[in-house]
């Protein structure tokens, strides 16, 4: 079935990630974007302990002030909240029935629009580190096979942060945990300078990066570092482009 | 919500003190009080790199920041670089291999642990906070919560202190924390680009018209990316 093959093929490149030098804010980008793809949800969003006692998303499906609103919300109650504090997951959430649960929550999501909310944790053995939310418009429900899926994507968020071998050191989860959330930042950033250079939108300066970032191979947070140090603009981004995105031979 | 720590952190160094240039002193202090460290340095970065130490908690730390910035080696010195954090727990296990002229000078300071903290808004550079221990051991995950909250304070000061005064005019105890919305970052881009001016100085600008009107940061960062408002010599508030 085309799904089950579009699976292995996300899982096949997913873990082809993980075992050279990667960039995490591209890779948990990356990893959100599939979720969408390949269950029955409409957007998603990671969240990060931020290590100071709150959570800080890093990815995001699409660039909506709502959407992000929604996980902005979540530093303060909701599902990715409370997923995060007890390390269980939180599935099949109905957002018409959840306004005592969470109510502020709630109400702002059903406002976009959506009716259920799944929240995966982040997790390996006892430490949580984060946590994974998807929203579906349809009220439909996740059925424990897709439900596994993106679990299984969770699982892979998480070892891409904590992959070196050293993840028994405190030390390594720190620096990775802290540098993802500076990441972030950067490309925000830079997301900024390039959609005020080019008159785009920001969604349509990230997708430039990340173009540009896959075919030069270069990290995305490199690209972005570049782009608000003036040393990559528009110009050398979209030059690149129209060269490398003809259908071309393999050399 | 509660209040971010940072907040109350750099409210407390303010508290009994008009005289500004204490503030990083009085930060650094507290942080070196309440944590189970020795002392505290604080190093400026500015654009052309590491700038020397802005403070430090005693002589010992003073040291340390001078021999890494004149040795252009160690621990804090990858950390400003790199804008990663780096957490040395055990600095006579890792510093030779690592570090090996500044780790002589190190050991023989009877420093044993060293933890550099980046303090940058994404790209926006602006120091490191390095907390030094005579005992190896790492921080508990409730120390390092809070090592974090004394950098995020700290970061907040340097930001404002580079731009030579408080908040348009403002006392510094309403200097509102660092808004972590994607939109307030994205906007400093915006406002980089449209004003001509580094990430830092667009940030301060942003900060200073959200105060001036009165107005939540993330609102006006919106505005600002939807056009509304700008930021161009010249230009039009929304």
């Amino acid at each position: 079935m085309a799904r089950e093959q579009r699976l292995t093929e996300v899982f096949v490149e997913l873990a082809d990630t993980l075992v050279e030098e990667f960039d995490l804010v591209e890779f948990l980008q990356t990893l959100t974007e599939r979720c969408v793809e390949l269950v029955d949800t409409d957007a998603a969003g990671l969240m990060l302990d931020d290590q100071r006692g709150a959570l800080q998303v890093v990815a995001y499906t699409d660039e909506s002030a709502r959407l992000l609103e929604l996980f902005e919300l979540q530093k303060a109650e909701g599902p990715c909240l409370d997923c995060f504090a007890s390390g269980g997951a939180i599935t099949n959430v109905d957002l018409t029935d959840a306004a005592s649960r969470w109510p502020v929550f709630a109400e702002a999501a059903r406002g976009v629009g959506f009716t259920v909310s799944h929240a995966l944790p982040l997790r390996l053995r006892q430490q949580v580190v984060g946590a994974l939310n998807l929203f579906t418009v349809a009220p439909v429900r996740l059925a424990d096979d897709h439900l596994a899926v993106v679990q299984g994507l969770a699982d892979i968020a998480t070892i891409g942060l904590l992959h070196e071998r050293a993840v028994r050191d405190q030390v390594i989860l720190a620096e990775q945990l802290q540098t993802a959330l500076h990441s972030r930042i950067v490309i925000e950033q830079a997301k900024g300078v390039l959609s005020a250079e080019n008159g785009s939108s920001v969604g349509e300066a990230f997708r430039v990066m990340r173009s540009h970032a896959r075919r030069t191979g270069e990290p995305l947070t490199a690209v972005a570092e570049a782009v608000v140090g003036r040393e990559l603009g528009a110009a050398g981004l979209l030059r690149g482009r129209q060269t490398a995105d003809v259908p071309a031979r393999e050399s | 919500m509660a209040p971010r720590r940072s907040a109350e952190l750099l409210s407390a160094a303010l508290a009994g003190s008009a005289d500004v240039t204490e503030l990083p002193i009085r930060l650094l202090r507290a942080c070196s009080d309440e944590l189970p460290v020795t002392g505290v340095g604080l190093a400026l970065m500015t654009e052309r790199g590491p700038a020397g130490t802005i403070a430090a908690t005693d002589r010992a730390a003073a040291e340390l920041e001078d021999l890494q910035f004149t040795l252009g080696e160690g621990p804090c010195v990858d950390a400003s670089q790199s804008g990663r954090p780096v957490l040395q727990p055990d600095l006579a296990a890792t510093a030779p291999q690592r570090w090996p002229a500044f780790a002589g000078g190190a050991l023989a300071a009877g420093v044993r642990a060293v933890f550099a903290l980046p303090l940058r808004v994404g790209a926006i550079r602006l120091g490191v906070l390095d907390l030094y221990r005579d005992t190896p051991g790492i921080l508990s995950a409730g120390e390092l919560a809070e090592a974090l909250s004394y950098s995020d304070a700290a970061t907040l000061l340097l930001l404002h202190l580079q731009a030579g005064s408080s908040l348009a005019g403002a006392p510094w105890e309403s200097i509102p924390v660092l808004d972590d919305r994607a939109e307030v970052h994205q906007a400093t881009g915006v406002v980089s680009v449209h004003a001509g001016v580094s990430l830092g100085e667009a940030l301060l600008l942003l900060r200073a018209r959200a105060f001036a009107e009165h107005r939540a940061i993330g609102d006006l960062a919106r505005a600002v990316l939807d056009g509304m408002v700008d930021f161009r010599p010249g230009g039009e508030s929304g």
